[in-house]
């Protein structure tokens, strides 16, 4: 499947260059996320084989138990496009979002992806609750791959977006998940990735920073980056993403513009749902 | 079969010597932030071993050849200490950090290799305690001390190596933790704490200093309390298990990376 918005945003070449961070250039209409027959399995057993079951499967010469969390996916994303992940849980949202990520790897097919990628999966990932706001921040920020005089150089305006203020300084286990989202998301955005990755997490925020968000989000498409999401808030993603995969059970049921998967997907969704039962 | 795996990834580290420095200051600040006495353990533990083992070696098995058993007993429990203290952060250091991990794709040898930096902090004050005692008791610097850098370094190299290999299995096989905490209490024997190298059988000698934190021990003594020079063997020989240990070490964690944030 080919993608079907082709975008030709040639003013996305005028993106400010950015230091300390090595990025391919993506000229317009270049590739940034593609997936060639990507397929992904996880062992049974809560993901985790111990040493006994390898044991006893050698011993018996069967193969452990695998599901496929992802079967077979294609798609690409190109510059200046953002993409929308939907579908019932456990249908491999998720799983696309690590291999997209990078953070997994595929035993089947590969995985294109340029540019810098930043990451908001679950909250509180990567934060330490021992660690103060103003730590936790300067330690992702290096993660995310910013160098230390970026870092310095961005911190205040982190910390003004994320609205923290004085509790900068407070150890994070003092925060609410609305502040921990803030602070998150603030760092995400403020590193500049050319893929931002948000995993159903934007809805823990209040109405103004949600709405700060989108702005936010918003601001960095126009600078030519790519959003990926995934999300059950519809007007959100219809709002930010041009395209949007269908997945279920693993596979990618549609993939196309926005309008059509949501209306489809909407319009399915219910009786899939009794089918399941 | 089609080759899997990722094409014209761009791996974000733009200032790896930052994020290393970073995870090595959250390794510190989270083990002393909730202690009132924070870095002074660093320097009770030893002392509360030495003065034990003074004490039993003294007065219960003395032991008329080794003069100064406290300094003889605190040049080996530095290294021996440092093993103990490095080597079970590095082995959970992957779990420890699984959040970060799940993240952002990042090269994850960065991790054990933090734990096993910061716990040389600890290692650096015990070996400040040691100097000043060693001064204290009247030992003064000779030009033999130039050798004490490159062998500590060897024992931070060697704790490198043998984490990256535990932290990668750790992930897959979680029993490894116990493993390596045994290993500690092994290595309490195997390391001449309160005996010295002479009172080996000869036969066993270059077998026994293969093991790098004895070999450490061995040397510290001879340079430090004997004032002669290392013997060469055995810094060769701790240089070269060190290094194939670290070099082991890529090896197997590389091997080990590829599936490691499934497991976590």
């Amino acid at each position: 499947m080919k993608s079907a918005v082709q975008s030709d945003s040639s003013e996305a070449l005028l993106q400010p260059e950015r230091d300390g961070v090595r990025s391919l250039s993506t000229r317009p209409s270049h590739v940034v996320l593609k997936f060639e027959d990507v397929s992904k399995s996880y062992l049974r057993n809560a993901g985790r084989a111990l040493l006994r079951h390898r044991l006893v499967s050698w011993a018996k010469r069967t193969p452990l138990e695998t599901f496929c969390a992802l079967d077979n996916a294609s798609f690409e994303v190109r510059y200046g496009e953002s993409l929308a992940v939907v579908g019932s849980n456990g249908a491999g949202k998720s799983t696309l979002l690590r291999l997209a990520t990078g953070i997994s790897v595929p035993d089947l097919g590969h995985v294109t992806i340029r540019g810098t990628v930043a990451a908001l999966m679950e909250l509180g990932a990567g934060f330490h609750p021992d660690l103060t706001g103003a730590e936790n921040l300067v330690l992702n920020a290096s993660l995310l791959g910013l160098t230390r005089k970026k870092t310095y150089e961005q911190f205040d305006s982190i910390v003004d977006f994320s609205g923290i203020g004085e509790f900068i300084e407070e150890p994070l286990r003092t925060y609410s998940s609305g502040m921990i989202l803030r602070l998150a998301f603030a760092v995400a955005v403020r590193v500049n990735p050319d893929i931002l990755f948000i995993d159903e997490m934007l809805s823990v925020g209040d109405q103004t920073f949600q709405a700060k968000c989108v702005e936010e989000i918003k601001r960095l498409k126009h600078a030519g980056k790519t959003l990926i999401c995934v999300s059950h808030d519809m007007q959100v993603i219809r709002d930010l993403c041009e395209l949007a995969i269908w997945l279920e059970h693993g596979k990618i049921k549609m993939f196309g513009p926005i309008e059509t998967i949501l209306e489809a997907y909407t319009g399915g969704a219910p009786a899939k749902k009794q089918a399941q039962n | 079969m089609v080759r899997a795996g990722f094409k014209g990834v761009t791996m974000q580290h733009g200032d790896i010597i930052f994020l290393l420095q970073n995870l090595v200051l959250k390794d510190f600040r989270i083990r002393y932030r909730n202690m009132s006495l924070g870095v002074t353990w660093s320097v009770a533990n030893p002392l509360l071993m030495m003065g034990i083992l003074t004490f039993v070696f003294t007065r219960i098995y003395p032991n008329p050849t080794i003069h100064h058993f406290a300094l003889f007993a605190l040049c080996a429990l530095v290294p021996f200490n440092f093993y103990s203290l490095a080597a079970i952060p590095g082995t959970t250091s992957l779990l420890e950090n699984q959040t970060l991990i799940k993240r952002v794709r990042c090269p994850r040898a960065i991790f054990p290799i933090a734990a096993v930096l910061s716990s040389s902090l600890h290692f650096l004050i015990q070996i400040a305690l040691l100097i000043s005692l060693l001064f204290i008791f009247g030992h003064s610097f000779n030009r033999h001390w130039i050798w004490l850098l490159p062998i500590w370094t060897m024992e931070v190299v060697f704790l490198c190596g043998l984490c990256l290999i535990t932290s990668g299995l750790n992930v897959y096989y979680r029993d490894i933790r116990y493993l390596v905490e045994c290993s500690g209490l092994v290595m309490f024997w195997l390391v001449p704490v309160f005996y010295n190298l002479e009172m080996i059988p000869q036969r066993y000698r270059a077998l026994y200093t293969m093991n790098p934190i004895a070999a450490v021990a061995v040397v510290d003594r001879q340079i430090m309390l004997a004032a002669t020079a290392p013997s060469m063997s055995i810094l060769l020989q701790l240089c070269a298990v060190s290094l194939t240990v670290l070099g082991i070490g890529f090896a197997v964690f590389g091997h080990l990376e590829r599936d490691l944030a499934d497991y976590l």
